[in-house]
């Protein structure tokens, strides 16, 4: 009876050291049968996003009271290694399917209508805050450098090494902005800088900050976080 | 004829996969909470080596669990199965629960008794409101108004939560039942013979 019960235990504490031992997406570039597995799936579940997206739903949004203080800085390096963009000489770099792909300055991005919103951010780990942005709608955008908005997805990269993509449809939300201002003020470096993309149908890593680079494409571009095995669309 | 079993194969069929299911979502929900737990505590086991494969095990194994309990609900209406629930008087419920507890409780073959009644009855409410709960987490904004009737995302990850400590405590009752009463065990998986 001592004997089993050890073995149990043994069993439970080989359990918690190696949790399924290969079935933890812990290495994108060697997937096992598990991670093919875990991989279909995801495909599946964005697909049934896709349809389940409705662009006239729009996102909860809340009164000024409600906002987080202080907001919560969440990136995959510490608070004080956010990359610094210099402001004067920011231009937004374009590719892909768009006919003028003349890089955007901060005054240029500001010239455009402004809107505003105080949304809720949902980040994958579960956690949730409440902001308050302010910037250009990704559409009017789109339609100001002559996208092709036929195509199936928005791309982006950022001054620190991030990247990330979404689809053409959740592109075209009314609520789908690029950042200039947080909280009234414009972006500081931690909290994306000088501009963020900011998404609120969709997963907080979804909304990547210090934008550089934005293209529209029909390859898939995939993601910092996309690619280790979040789930790709993670609309909300 | 009614075949003479005591617990019909699409009863046993669903069961089983269940269990895998549930082991599955259980599993990779602790993984999940650990990412930001919602009390004082982590769980030591989880299912997915990181954040990222939790989320991945368990947005696929809900889809094995919703399929696998719709199949189960239309078989349970569909064969009548469900009247084996009804019906629970308060009074009959604590006469079996006073007998469980001092070990004299009568096992019928076939027949749910009145504190079967109420806990299969009980985890099956349970895992229902884990799967709402769990949607409304999932897609807050398009399933904006699922969301809203559990009282908003931050409420709905306590109400998912709470329902899987119900499903598990449910578990620990169930098996520490069928290891004080084994022979209810081969007839779910063999499907018995009524006498």
């Amino acid at each position: 009876m001592i004997q089993r019960r050890s073995l149990l235990l043994r069993a439970m504490a080989l359990g918690a050291a190696a949790p399924l031992g290969g079935c933890n997406y812990e290495d994108p570039a060697h997937p096992d049968l598990a991670d093919k597995f875990l991989h279909a799936m995801s495909a599946w579940n964005d697909r049934v996003q896709e349809a389940l997206f409705d662009p006239r739903t729009l996102a909860p949004t809340f009164r000024a009271d409600q906002i987080t203080r202080p907001p919560r800085f969440n990136a995959f390096y510490s608070i004080d290694q956010a990359p610094v963009v210099d402001a004067a000489s920011y231009k937004l770099e374009l590719g892909g399917q768009i006919q003028s792909k003349t890089g955007w300055s901060l005054a240029q991005l500001r010239a455009l209508p402004q809107h505003e919103q105080i949304t809720r951010f949902v980040c994958v780990e579960g956690w949730r805050v409440i902001g308050q942005w302010s910037g250009v709608r990704l559409s009017d955008f789109l339609a100001h450098v002559g996208a092709d908005t036929s195509c199936k997805y928005v791309s982006f990269k950022c001054a620190d090494g991030y990247y990330s993509s979404i689809d053409m449809p959740s592109a075209l939300h009314p609520q789908t902005i690029l950042a200039l201002d947080f909280l009234g003020q414009p972006l500081t470096a931690p909290f994306g800088a000088p501009v963020r993309l900011r998404i609120p149908i969709k997963l907080g890593f979804k909304n990547p900050k210090s934008i550089i680079q934005l293209a529209v494409t029909n390859v898939y571009p995939g993601g910092y976080w996309e690619d280790q095995g979040y789930n790709w669309f993670s609309g909300s | 004829m009614r075949a003479r079993v005591i617990h019909p194969w699409p009863l046993r069929l669903t069961h089983w996969l269940n269990v895998i299911a549930m082991v599955m979502m259980i599993g990779s929900g602790w993984q999940i909470y650990n990412a930001s737990p919602l009390f004082n505590f982590n769980f030591p086991v989880g299912i997915g080596a990181w954040l990222g494969a939790g989320i991945a095990w368990h947005l696929a194994a809900m889809w094995l669990l919703v399929l696998n309990g719709l199949i189960y609900l239309v078989w349970s209406l569909a064969s009548g199965h469900y009247r084996k629930f009804f019906p629970i008087r308060p009074r009959a419920v604590l006469a079996d629960l006073g007998a469980a507890f001092r070990f004299n409780l009568k096992h019928e073959r076939g027949v749910y008794n009145a504190v079967q009644r109420l806990l299969y009855l009980g985890v099956l409410l349970a895992g229902l409101l884990a799967v709402l709960s769990g949607l409304s987490i999932w897609k807050p904004v398009q399933l904006w108004f699922l969301c809203d009737a559990f009282g908003g995302f931050f409420i709905a990850r306590y109400v998912h939560f709470f329902a899987m400590t119900g499903i598990c405590l449910f578990i620990l009752v169930h098996l520490l039942l069928v290891a004080l009463v084994p022979k209810t065990l081969p007839p779910m998986i063999t499907g018995g013979r009524l006498p």
